[in-house]
């Protein structure tokens, strides 16, 4: 069966050959600022561009076993959370946070971190760990969740990301 | 609204070529769209093709890759292997569908 001639074809750019490269630096160990990069790079595999995550500082928590399923949110100094301030830091508040944020992701599919490092290394996508976050925290491979691709310098991943959109979280 | 023959019919699209009623698609339609974007239809794309409806008719908005993974069962990987570089784009246009709007 062909199509006819008259017939529109939406372009998916797969005779684009001008190659399109994102990497991300997610540097926040904060589940609320967990996301903004996992959903962003996750979407730009889906639209068959290259990714590359780099975890460092706070991130890193993103991709270290044991941490990265505790992730926590806080409204302390978070005027967006639309709460007193002054009973932001009160116990138990971000235990609370934490849950309703879970909650409202669940809510949306939206994985927890672990699962959705999955899915992106599943679509492709490559996961970076920085040298120096690694060495200040003395944490090695064997600490970090297994699909991670590497720990790398800071170098390295200026190398790495040559020619790339650069997203800062 | 513009309208298109496709496998012989003359079907609604949207501008980009989408399909936008649910109705006018059947498995010859699906193969001529596939066709069209250079995807040659084996039984496992199929089996994709036909969760995409029924996800569709279920729950009334296209299936983005983490759902037709989750609940359909298809590896994210191999999604990507049977629908190159745009899996979740070029589903939806096979199925006849509108382009998911879900982030995740």
């Amino acid at each position: 069966m062909t199509a006819t001639q008259d017939m529109i074809v939406p372009s998916f750019d797969d005779d684009d050959n001008s190659y399109r490269k994102l990497a991300i630096i997610c540097s926040k160990g904060n589940l609320d600022m967990a996301y903004p990069g996992l959903i962003l790079g996750n979407a730009a595999l889906g639209e068959g561009v290259e990714l590359h995550l780099f975890f460092t500082f706070w991130g890193f928590d993103m991709i270290t076993k044991g941490r990265m399923e505790r992730l926590k949110f806080t409204p302390v100094g978070n005027t967006a959370a639309h709460m007193p301030m002054a009973l932001t830091p009160l116990p138990g508040m971000t235990k609370m946070a934490t849950r309703m944020m879970q909650k409202s992701m669940d809510a949306l599919d939206i994985p927890p971190v672990p699962e959705f490092l999955e899915l992106i290394k599943g679509s492709g996508g490559h996961v970076w760990a920085c040298r120096l976050s690694a060495d200040m925290n003395h944490l090695t491979k064997d600490d970090l969740w297994d699909g991670v691709d590497g720990i790398i310098s800071a170098s390295d991943f200026i190398e790495m990301t040559d020619g790339a959109q650069l997203l800062f979280i | 609204m513009p309208t298109t023959t496709i496998a012989g019919r003359d079907v609604a699209v949207d501008d980009e070529g989408f399909m936008t009623q649910y109705d006018q698609w059947d498995e010859d339609m699906g193969k001529a769209l596939a066709a069209a974007i250079g995807v040659d239809m084996t039984d496992e794309h199929w089996n994709v093709i036909r969760f995409l409806r029924e996800d569709f008719k279920a729950q009334g908005e296209t299936p983005t890759i983490r759902r037709v993974s989750t609940a359909g069962g298809v590896d994210t990987k191999q999604l990507f292997v049977l629908f190159p570089k745009k899996p979740a784009k070029k589903m939806a246009y096979i199925a006849g569908l509108p382009k998911p709007l879900g982030c995740v």
